[in-house]
């Protein structure tokens, strides 16, 4: 059975037939074509799937299309404006915050939550935020630095 | 994931009327524990209930010394809250170390007692200060409330509505973390309560249960982390697996207590 889901993604209105099981990322992947967000785990540990849902990080993996429905939607996609890369993706291309590019949508994504909460976090406090993005290449180093770099970037 | 059907009521009566209908229909709040559940296949209910859009589950309210958390407050709303932060700061700072910020950003206090995970963080929070569960039929004492593994005195088809908690003397809540999933491999909870001093333990048992051995050395010999040397817990019956054996367990429990009296003040 389905049933239409009504939500905003990446500022546009979209409304889409899925099942009540249809997870958000499959929505967005599947449905929607964005496929920059990733899924990397079974389990909701990764990280790999971090959007924003009305503007608070979310697992895109743990979460069902109906329960987004009303809700406004940011992928990683909807970070640049006019075709300039956001403060944040900016710093991981500058510092190599990325070897496979396989995390980094989420880590992103998340990166992006933690300055709205903390616009000058301490490498501890960002190291303990990305405690939900997991990251197999580059030993985190480069990706602490990069966040640091867009929160000064960015005004923190 | 099994197919099955949905529906986001707005009150809590018609909640409790579609779980009614239905013996194998399920509430989800923050689906945290959930929806990996149904991936994998764990479960298989008819229907999913969504306690989301009902505003009579949300948020926080004070009266006196009581705080009153509604069953759909996510676990950030908790860390973040002022009331919370002013009157139980040790249950602020326990919501602020479950998971990572995105299960905090969906995972609701409601879901995480009626789940009673033996490793979750609430439940030593809620048998630690003695708070009170409200379901829609009727109020429980967190000791009557939390009965084993991933069980509880919640009958089908009855839900948490909210938790009350009435502000401790002192209180803190230390874990040592799983390092991969940040569950308790054991947790504590300490409380100096009205009622007296109450230590609660998650992580190491089938279930949340007190450390009555614990408790009774901090009446007699005061409440002070040195009122616990040398006071051992027994190993028997509790877990035992590739991240701790139960010895292990029984020894953490005495540091973590420590921790948690020097902690609290
Ligand atoms: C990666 C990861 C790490 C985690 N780490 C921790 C951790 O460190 N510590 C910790 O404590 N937890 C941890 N959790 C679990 C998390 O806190 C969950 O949010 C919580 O256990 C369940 O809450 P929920 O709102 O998501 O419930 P749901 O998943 O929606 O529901 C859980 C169960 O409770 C039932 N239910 C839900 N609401 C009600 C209600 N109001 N009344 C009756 N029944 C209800 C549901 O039917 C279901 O059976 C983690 C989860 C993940 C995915
Ligand atoms: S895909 Fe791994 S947490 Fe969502
Ligand atoms: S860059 Fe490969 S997983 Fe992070």
């Amino acid at each position: 059975m389905q049933v239409s889901v009504s939500l905003t993604v990446n500022g546009k209105a979209v409304t889409a037939a899925v099942e009540p099981r249809t997870l958000l990322v499959q929505l967005l992947r599947e449905h929607l074509e964005l496929t920059g967000t990733h899924v990397g785990c079974d389990t909701s540990q990764c990280g790999a799937c971090v959007v924003h849902v009305d503007g608070a990080s979310a697992k895109s993996c743990t979460l069902l299309a109906v329960q987004c429905d009303g809700t406004s939607i940011t992928t990683i996609e909807g970070l640049a404006k006019d075709g300039v890369l956001h403060p944040m993706q900016e710093a991981f291309r500058e510092h190599h915050g990325l070897q496979c590019g396989f995390c980094t949508p989420g880590m992103v994504m998340s990166a992006v939550d933690l300055l709205q909460h903390n616009a000058k976090p301490s490498e501890t406090e960002i190291r303990e935020w990305l405690e939900g993005n997991i990251c197999r290449c580059t030993g985190y180093h480069n990706i602490v630095k990069a966040v640091q770099h867009a929160a000064q970037q960015m005004g923190g | 994931m099994y197919a099955f059907t949905y529906q986001k009521p707005t009150t809590i009566a018609a909640a409790v009327a579609a779980l009614g209908a239905d013996a194998d229909a399920k509430p989800v709040s923050g689906g945290q524990t959930l929806i990996p559940t149904l991936k994998q296949r764990l479960a298989a209910p008819t229907a999913l209930v969504d306690l989301a859009k009902i505003p009579e589950l949300a948020g926080i309210t004070v009266a006196g010394d009581t705080l009153t958390i509604g069953a759909m407050t996510r676990h950030a709303t908790v860390a973040d809250s002022a009331d919370v932060k002013r009157l139980i700061p040790a249950l602020a700072a326990l919501a602020e170390g479950i998971g990572d910020p995105q299960v905090r950003n969906r995972g609701t206090i409601g879901g995480s007692i009626a789940n009673n995970d033996p490793a979750a963080d609430y439940p030593a929070g809620c048998l630690g200060l003695g708070a009170t569960i409200v379901t829609n039929r009727r109020e429980l004492a967190a000791d009557a409330f939390f009965t084993g593994m991933f069980s509880t005195a919640l009958d089908d088809g009855e839900l948490v509505t909210a938790v009350k908690f009435t502000k401790p003397k002192r209180a803190a809540y230390v874990k040592f973390p799983n390092p991969a999933s940040r569950y308790a491999i054991v947790g504590v909870f300490v409380a100096e309560t009205a009622g007296g001093i109450r230590v609660a333990v998650t992580g190491a048992g089938a279930g949340v249960f007190r450390a009555t051995a614990l408790e009774a050395a901090l009446a007699s010999k005061g409440f002070a982390a040195a009122s616990l040397d040398g006071v051992a817990v027994s190993a028997d019956g509790l877990n035992s697996d590739i991240h701790a054996s139960a010895e292990y367990r029984a020894h953490l429990i005495t540091v973590m207590a420590k921790r948690a009296v020097a902690a609290a003040g």
